[in-house]
């Protein structure tokens, strides 16, 4: 008899197969990024279909299969979905999240654990909504970077190593660059915007917090076009990331909504 | 067709296992393009391809027909975005429906999901998928706009939110209230969602029973 394996693990996306299936790409503890087959959940009577929605954080037994493995029971860790569905901002977060952990999690079967821990408390932070999605996706993007090789030098030049401050950054660079190293087509961002890469960097979400809206803009720019350029092809999701004005907690957002929706 | 060449088909389809491509010509791009719809797989297009060699040429041609009204004839309704024959579809047409009451849903088939109920009296907009930023869709890419111009310009009181219970679905839901909330006198309201009939309790998922027991009601 094949060996069942269990893991946990969050669900990055899943796609149709045949009638009733779904195949459903995880994100692992133990197993990284791993493809199975999970049977007749599009059916209503599905006992585990609603488990194995995207953002969801689950528990999983596997069968392992031909090609793919066959998921055979799941139970709930933590439901973030219920959280993120709630407001369009957090899910166009965290669907460019899921997306970007997808993409870096390149190996299927090479354990990602770092990875996996940062995407968990990720789809955490914009479930519980007591901070700003933009900033949480920024932050994530950031140190997803880093565990990938590419964390963007917002100290040093990224060319030549020499210690900063510098003003200059550019994205072919990879990241700040010195007056000697600048390359054409390098932008000068404003001194907040660098102290916010490095706040998320760091997850230091006091200084991040105090930002002000126009600074979070620039360094999404930054951010985003920092790893498009890494990932050498573009996100489906992230221009559809939506950036509104954050008015705080769950419940008060509606007056910003009101204002940019439609 | 001939027993003679009927046997001849029969045999070669058990005689070549599914994804040779051993046939010639039309018969290959018959198996080719059958294969490409959902759901057959190599091995079905093959049966249903010798299926049809061997079937009676009046029956391919009435199969050929319908192929061929299908391209021709089936069109997108101008109001609700359901699949019709003609400007409008035979919901959109029907002067008994009730304008009042707007049932949204993603895709046609849900429209015929819901008409099987013979619950809903109303019209019905169909908005072409659920926001999915995996796959690229936005609302841009969704039938959003028209929706709007809908419920401004015709009486609609109340717009019933009947997009699937999944992710993309409640997401969608969510950006529908969002944007539906700022018009006066507007009711906007979500398909329940709870347990299903014939269930059992303790086989219940947590997230469906949690909903169930958010949206109960009293008797």
């Amino acid at each position: 008899m094949a060996h069942l394996y269990r893991d946990t693990g969050v669900v990055l996306r899943v796609h149709k197969l045949g009638e009733a299936d779904r195949i459903i790409t995880l994100l692992t503890r133990k197993h990284g990024k791993l493809r199975a087959v999970a049977k007749g959940v599009r059916r209503t009577s599905s006992r585990f279909g609603a488990r194995l929605e995207p953002f969801g954080h689950v528990d999983a037994q596997f069968y392992p299969g031909r090609t793919l493995d066959v998921i055979t029971q799941v139970t709930t860790v933590d439901a973030f979905a219920v959280g993120i569905v709630s407001d369009y901002q957090r899910y166009t977060a965290a669907s460019a999240i899921s997306e970007t952990a997808d993409r870096l999690a390149a190996e299927e079967g090479e354990p990602a654990l770092r990875l996996y821990l940062l995407v968990v408390g990720a789809l955490r932070a914009l479930a519980d909504g007591q901070r700003d999605s933009s900033l949480v996706l920024d932050a994530f993007l950031l140190r997803a970077m880093a565990f990938a090789g590419w964390a963007p030098a917002v100290s040093e030049c990224a060319r030549c190593g020499l210690p900063g401050p510098h003003t200059a950054f550019s994205v072919q660079a990879g990241g700040l660059v010195c007056a000697r190293c600048r390359p054409a087509g390098a932008v000068n961002p404003a001194p907040d915007v660098i102290g916010l890469l490095v706040a998320l960097l760091h997850g230091d979400w006091d200084t991040a917090g105090a930002t002000a809206q126009g600074t979070r803009r620039d360094a999404s720019g930054l951010v985003a076009a920092h790893l498009q350029w890494h990932l050498e092809r573009q996100l489906r999701s992230l221009p559809l990331v939506e950036r509104r004005v954050w008015q705080g907690t769950l419940g008060t957002e509606a007056a910003s909504e009101a204002a940019s929706g439609g | 067709m001939p027993a003679v060449l009927a046997a001849r088909a029969d045999w070669a389809a058990s005689a070549f296992p599914a994804g040779c491509e051993l046939f010639e010509g039309v018969v290959q791009d018959l198996i080719d393009e059958l294969g490409r719809l959902p759901g057959v797989g190599p091995k079905s297009a093959q049966r249903i391809a010798f299926h049809l060699i061997s079937s009676e040429p009046a029956d391919i041609k009435r199969l050929v027909d319908v192929l061929g009204k299908v391209t021709e004839g089936v069109r997108f309704c101008e109001l609700c975005g359901n699949v019709s024959e003609q400007q409008q579809c035979r919901i959109c047409r029907d002067t008994r429906r009730d304008g009042a009451m707007l049932c949204v849903v993603e895709e046609p088939k849900d429209v015929l999901a819901i008409e099987r109920t013979r619950e809903f009296k109303g019209r019905y907009h169909v908005l072409g998928g659920a926001l999915d930023p995996l796959s690229g869709v936005g609302p841009d890419q969704l039938r959003m706009r028209e929706l709007l111009a809908r419920i401004s310009s015709d009486e609609v009181t109340e717009v019933i939110i009947a997009t699937d219970p999944n992710t993309e679905g409640e997401a969608t839901a969510t950006y529908l209230v969002r944007m539906l909330r700022d018009f006066p006198g507007l009711n906007v309201t979500r398909l329940a969602s709870g347990l299903p009939m014939g269930g059992d309790l303790e086989f219940a998922d947590e997230l469906t029973l949690g909903r169930a027991f958010s949206g109960r009601r009293s008797l």
